[in-house]
């Protein structure tokens, strides 16, 4: 019997690991990030708004777990209130579905945070270079948002 | 729509015109003076240095008054100060002020000496106080503190090292000098490490009672004054007080100079300008009688100015095209439209010799795909108004900033368009609202997308961030391609670019009509298809491996670098992956502005549950338009920067840095528009 419901618990557990895991992630990174931009703002304030910016980069993983676990709950109808029937196969299906996002989410956005850091180096001796400050973390971002993707398409194609 | 074509001016002149002509070229600000090569026994620098110096002070000597003005009487500036930009003033405006320049700087002066006068009150008001302070144990003493005595009694005011009673004072002393007598102790106070006294003794006992005294930790005290402590206390306060008076006064009188804000910050502005005229002065070749000059002029301004400069002067000017291979600075120049997108460019590099100005074309990508990745119709208005509203509140913006704000104006635009395709209007607003508020059946659209909702059919969101991508990747090998051909390397441009694009579309068709394709898209392609494919990929394929490393000599390496290339298909792949972006950025703002609003509607629909709803809306529509708005920002810029520029475009030009007025706070609109 309980074996039997075990379904909804993995799709669940799958949803919370997105979230979970991808913004952990962005929490880490993000605070790399903050302490660099932290200690370029006491030194010169007027660069607030673009080491901000800087700061704010690797906090997208976060999004994108909330964006998966919130299809995911959607999907086997726990937001709208009565949970779809789902046997353990299916939920295991949702499970690793929510994995990419979740692991490529949370090893991506610390490492993009470590190179916002390096980056708000750039804007704190260079503020003209922006723009290819700028580039270097986005670079790092590009395996999360193909996480995201192989998410996304995995749980819309998973049949409930 | 290109490179501003640059020219070289040179200019003889005679020495007596060379600050007025400095004065043209500062006010025309369309020439950028280059530093001559070598002096000569015929011509040679002057050194301007000290000029300099003393308008640089003057410059500084009005910024420091008008901080001391912020700082006593503060000019209240809004959050979008930053958006105002420059005052403008008309010439003669800015000319009278070299008129008054005597009057203002003494204006200035007097802020700086009423300053420093403040800060010096300010320290002896501190002063005082510790004075007074250090005097309190003392108030009940009734004596001078430098009091001695009289004829006949010695008196001795001073601390004791730690606190004692009188009895412990007494036996001190008798144990010290047993043989004093007649010895009178008062202790006037007591703290936790001192005992202040006055002992007063027989005259001739004087040096015993002194030497017991020291022997008990007596110490005459630090301060000494001829007068009562109380008394003294009183006349440090009156100081004080006549002091703080002081500098209620001046800063009164600070405050009367804040009319002169404006002049100050003319005057700083007037004394930066001579100082870059000054500058510049010192770089020029100069001879007895003459001077030379040379530098880039924009080819549209140069005839204009050379004709002013005849007009005005004796002088020998000549407007010459430049070498061949000389890099010259570079200045874009481009419709209102694509200029907005000039910043994006100018951060990445701005165009070598020899190369392109991209921002046309690529301002049209930037424009499709920022929209495409935000792609709501509500947060496109919003940024659309909100940078329309500004720009048309504060006309007198810096232009970098003005570019930027229109680029987001017009992004705002392409995000409405998406938006309404993708029927996004803060989500999915409108639906929930419908079904809480007016019953509408849950799964009812209201407003249905114009095109097709992504969140519904993200496989063919893919396919079509995939071809936007694709297409975005070939123009980019195209203009690669038109560059070659303009720089008349025709069959470089054929090897180069023309097998490629036969390679990959050969590729392309191969792919289409395969089974993977047809089960991801749920297209069918004839299977035909396949057979040209095959044979242009064939095609493609040999000529790289052989043409590719053409230049190499050895044709085992020439293989071998030519196989390497072929490997750069793995790249391509890559970037066009890379574009699934669009569908990745452009699903997460509208999921999230789904979750705000399912969030907003979890309070029901009633009084409370409706004004709830609101809050959680305006906040959360806020955060997610302000993070996917950088995201799409910095996304946008990402796919032009890595995937477009990377197949055409490296960049690295110097940008045109023209001998202008350098102002700080006016704006001298007098120079000759480009």
């Amino acid at each position: 019997m309980i074996l039997e419901n075990l379904g909804i618990v993995y799709a669940l557990l799958g949803a919370a690991l997105a979230v979970l895991l991808a913004g952990s992630g962005s929490a880490i990174g993000v605070g790399i990030a903050g302490q660099a931009a932290a200690g370029v703002v006491t030194e010169d304030p007027s660069k607030f708004a673009k080491v901000l910016i800087m700061q704010l980069l690797p906090g997208t993983q976060g999004i994108y777990g909330l964006l998966v676990g919130f299809i995911t709950l959607s999907k086997v109808g726990l937001l709208g209130g009565g949970a779809a029937a789902i046997d353990v196969q299916t939920g295991l299906l949702i499970l690793a579905a929510c994995l990419p996002i979740g692991i490529a989410g949370l090893i991506s956005a610390i490492y993009q945070g470590k190179t916002s850091a390096a980056s708000i180096g750039i804007v704190a001796k260079k503020p003209d270079q922006f723009g290819k400050a700028m580039l270097f973390p986005a670079m790092v971002e590009t395996y999360a948002i193909l996480a995201l993707l192989i998410s996304i398409l995995s749980v819309t194609a998973i049949q409930v | 729509m290109a490179v501003l074509q640059m020219q070289r001016i040179s200019v003889c002149a005679l020495k007596k015109d060379r600050k007025k002509i400095l004065e043209l070229l500062q006010q025309k600000g369309v020439v950028e003076i280059e530093r001559m090569p070598e002096e000569d026994s015929g011509f040679q620098r002057i050194d301007t240095a000290g000029q300099r110096a003393v308008f640089e002070k003057n410059a500084n000597a009005a910024e420091n008054a008008l901080e001391i003005l912020q700082i006593y009487v503060p000019e209240k500036k809004s959050m979008l100060a930053s958006l105002e930009g420059k005052t403008p003033v008309d010439f003669e405006g800015y000319s009278s002020v070299a008129e008054r320049q005597d009057a203002i700087m003494g204006s200035a002066r007097q802020l700086i000496s009423l300053s420093k006068h403040i800060a010096e009150n300010k320290a002896d008001i501190v002063k005082r106080e510790n004075q007074k302070e250090s005097l309190e144990p003392w108030k009940p003493l009734d004596v001078p503190m430098n009091f001695t005595g009289t004829d006949k009694v010695a008196a001795f005011v001073g601390t004791l090292s730690s606190p004692m009673t009188l009895e412990q004072i007494y036996t001190g002393l008798k144990e010290a000098a047993p043989d004093l007598d007649a010895v009178d102790v008062h202790v006037i106070s007591t703290d936790r490490d001192q005992t202040y006294v006055c002992v007063l003794g027989g005259r001739k006992d004087a040096s015993a009672l002194e030497e017991a005294l020291r022997s008990i930790g007596f110490a005459k005290p630090t301060q000494v004054g001829g007068m009562v402590p109380e008394e003294r206390q009183k006349q440090l306060t009156e100081k004080i007080q006549a002091l703080q008076e002081e500098i209620a006064r001046m800063e009164t009188e600070i405050a009367d100079y804040a009319v002169d804000r404006r002049d100050l910050e003319l005057v700083s502005d007037y004394y930066r300008t001579r100082a870059a005229k000054y500058e510049v002065l010192g770089e020029l070749l100069q001879s007895k009688k003459t001077f030379v000059l040379t530098g880039y002029v924009p080819r549209k301004a140069a005839a204009a100015l050379k004709e002013e400069l005849d007009k005005n002067f004796t002088l020998a000017a000549e407007v010459e095209e430049l070498a061949e291979g000389e890099e010259p600075p570079v200045l874009l120049s481009n419709s209102t439209f694509s200029s907005s997108f000039e910043g994006v460019v100018g951060s990445f590099g701005l165009p070598r010799l020899g190369e392109i100005d991209p921002t046309t074309i690529m301002s049209f990508f930037y424009f499709f795909f920022f929209g495409l990745m935000l792609s709501d119709a509500a947060y496109g208005f919003i940024i659309f108004l909100a940078c329309f509203i500004v720009l048309r509140k504060f006309p007198h913006m810096e232009d970098g900033m003005r570019k930027s704000l229109r680029m987001f104006m017009y992004c705002g635009i392409s995000t409405l368009i998406w938006g309404i395709l993708f029927g996004g209007y803060f989500g999915d607003i409108v639906d929930v609202v419908a079904r809480n508020y007016f019953g509408v059946a849950e799964g009812v659209t209201v407003i249905p997308a114009l095109w097709f909702a992504p969140l519904n059919d993200p496989m063919r969101m893919l396919m079509f961030s995939m071809l936007f991508g694709l297409i975005h990747l070939f123009v980019g090998l195209g203009l690669k391609g038109y560059m070659l051909i303009k720089d008349g390397k025709v069959m470089d441009a054929f090897w180069d670019v023309g097998l490629w694009f036969v390679f990959l579309i050969g590729l392309i068709l191969l792919l289409l009509p395969s089974d993977i394709f047809a089960g991801i898209s749920g297209i069918a392609f004839p299977a035909s298809l396949a057979v040209p494919g095959k044979y242009m990929a064939i095609v493609g394929l040999v000529g790289i491996l052989l043409m590719s490393a053409r230049s190499n000599k050895n044709w085992g390496l020439r293989i071998a670098l030519g196989a390497y290339d072929i490997y750069n298909t793995t790249g391509w792949l890559s970037d066009v992956l890379s574009y699934s972006r669009l569908l990745a950025l452009g699903l997460a703002t509208g999921v999230i502005a789904s979750v705000i609003n399912q969030m907003g509607s979890m309070f029901g629909t009633g009084v409370v549950g409706t004004i709830l709803f609101i809050v959680v809306f305006i906040f959360g529509h806020i955060l997610n338009l302000a993070i996917n708005l950088l995201g799409a920002y910095v996304h946008t810029n990402r796919l032009q920067f890595v995937e477009f520029f990377g197949k055409f475009y490296e960049g690295g030009g110097r940008p045109f840095n023209p001998f202008t007025t350098n102002t700080k706070y006016v704006d001298i609109k007098e120079e000759m528009k480009l």
